[in-house]
């Protein structure tokens, strides 16, 4: 009896720690790395049926106590990577990563050809401009006096 | 020769992009194969017949070929689809129809929580099987990619008739009489 009795207290006074797992992870900042799988738009601006399903098991894993992590390994490991909105790191998804770096290395080596090219071609040019600038002519040079003296100054 | 180079180069990535950007749209076209192979009365086989799935129910693992040698309708559906609902009870009354002559009518859960679909399952007294096709091992097969889809098979695993989208009794009760007597 007193074996039984100190039983129940020992399951009460364990109760609220067990029953209540302290949060590891916020809501929001699962829902923005996990894609509704059936409308193909990450979960956070998703508006279906499924969405709130999938809304609805993430909560349930916050409420066991689940870390990020360990939320998005146990949605991989129940509905494959694609859950994920991050992009894979294998087969074709791996274009998301290479192509944007392979954009600005070709757009870098452009302007690395372009530039020098360019700077060349307007250098002869201004060499052509004499500093005094273009020399005149007798009737525009005798024109030029006649004004100059007309300003006394 | 070095001034050439560069357009090439540009050419080349524009031409790449292009390529990349054509195969991404391609590579997610709907797969209607199927549907037109039914259509011209092919009796196509049914993709996917050894791919075996755990069953909803946590009982082990089934297959298309666990039914080998009887009549199936597959039956694709998850516990948030409304269309799924509405055709339960007919698939339902199918189920004991077939079960008389060995036949049975195979869900495949797509997309769903394994939990969900159980309520599913009870709420609707469902008594034929399902199974759980969680990592798209079977969907893709069919071309599937909305709910609910169903596969009427012959007892030679061949699709007689399928449905994108709600079936209703007549639909059922025709395709299984054609896949009763093919």
């Amino acid at each position: 009896m007193r074996a039984a009795v100190l039983a129940v207290l020992l399951m009460l006074s364990l109760a609220p720690g067990a029953l209540a797992a302290q949060p590891k992870a916020s809501f929001n900042d699962v829902e923005d790395e996990v894609m509704c799988d059936t409308c193909n738009v990450p979960l956070n601006v998703a508006d279906s049926a499924r969405a709130d399903q999938e809304r609805a098991v993430i909560r349930k894993l916050i409420a066991q106590g689940l870390t990020k992590q360990q939320i998005k390994d146990r949605l991989v490991a129940t509905y494959g990577p694609n859950i994920l909105a991050t992009p894979q790191d294998s087969g074709f998804s791996l274009a998301v990563w290479w192509v944007p770096v392979a954009v600005v290395l070709a757009l870098l080596a452009l302007i690395a050809v372009l530039l020098p090219r360019w700077r060349r071609a307007r250098a002869p040019a201004g060499a052509r401009e004499e500093p005094g600038g273009a020399e005149l002519s007798d009737s525009d040079a005798r024109r030029l006096e006649q004004d100059l003296a007309r300003y006394d100054v | 020769m070095r001034r050439s180079a560069v357009p090439i180069v540009v050419a080349v990535l524009g031409a790449a992009l292009v390529a990349l950007l054509v195969y991404g749209v391609v590579a997610r076209h709907d797969d209607t194969t199927l549907d037109s192979a039914v259509k011209k009365g092919q009796l196509p086989t049914a993709p996917g017949y050894a791919v075996s799935l755990p069953t909803l129910d946590g009982s082990g693992r089934q297959s298309l070929a666990s039914y080998k040698g009887k009549v199936v309708v597959l039956n694709f559906w998850a516990s948030w689809c409304p269309p799924c609902e509405h055709e339960a009870p007919v698939l339902e009354r199918a189920q004991k129809q077939l079960a008389a002559s060995g036949g049975t009518v195979f869900g495949v859960t797509y997309k769903d929580d394994a939990s969900s679909s159980r309520d599913f399952v009870r709420q609707h007294k469902l008594s034929y099987p399902s199974v759980r096709d969680d990592r798209l091992d079977l969907a893709p097969k069919y071309g599937t990619t909305a709910l609910p889809e169903t596969f009427v098979l012959d007892k030679r695993g061949r699709i007689v008739a399928l449905s994108r989208g709600e079936v209703n009794e007549r639909f059922l009760a025709n395709a299984i009489d054609r896949a009763q007597k093919s």
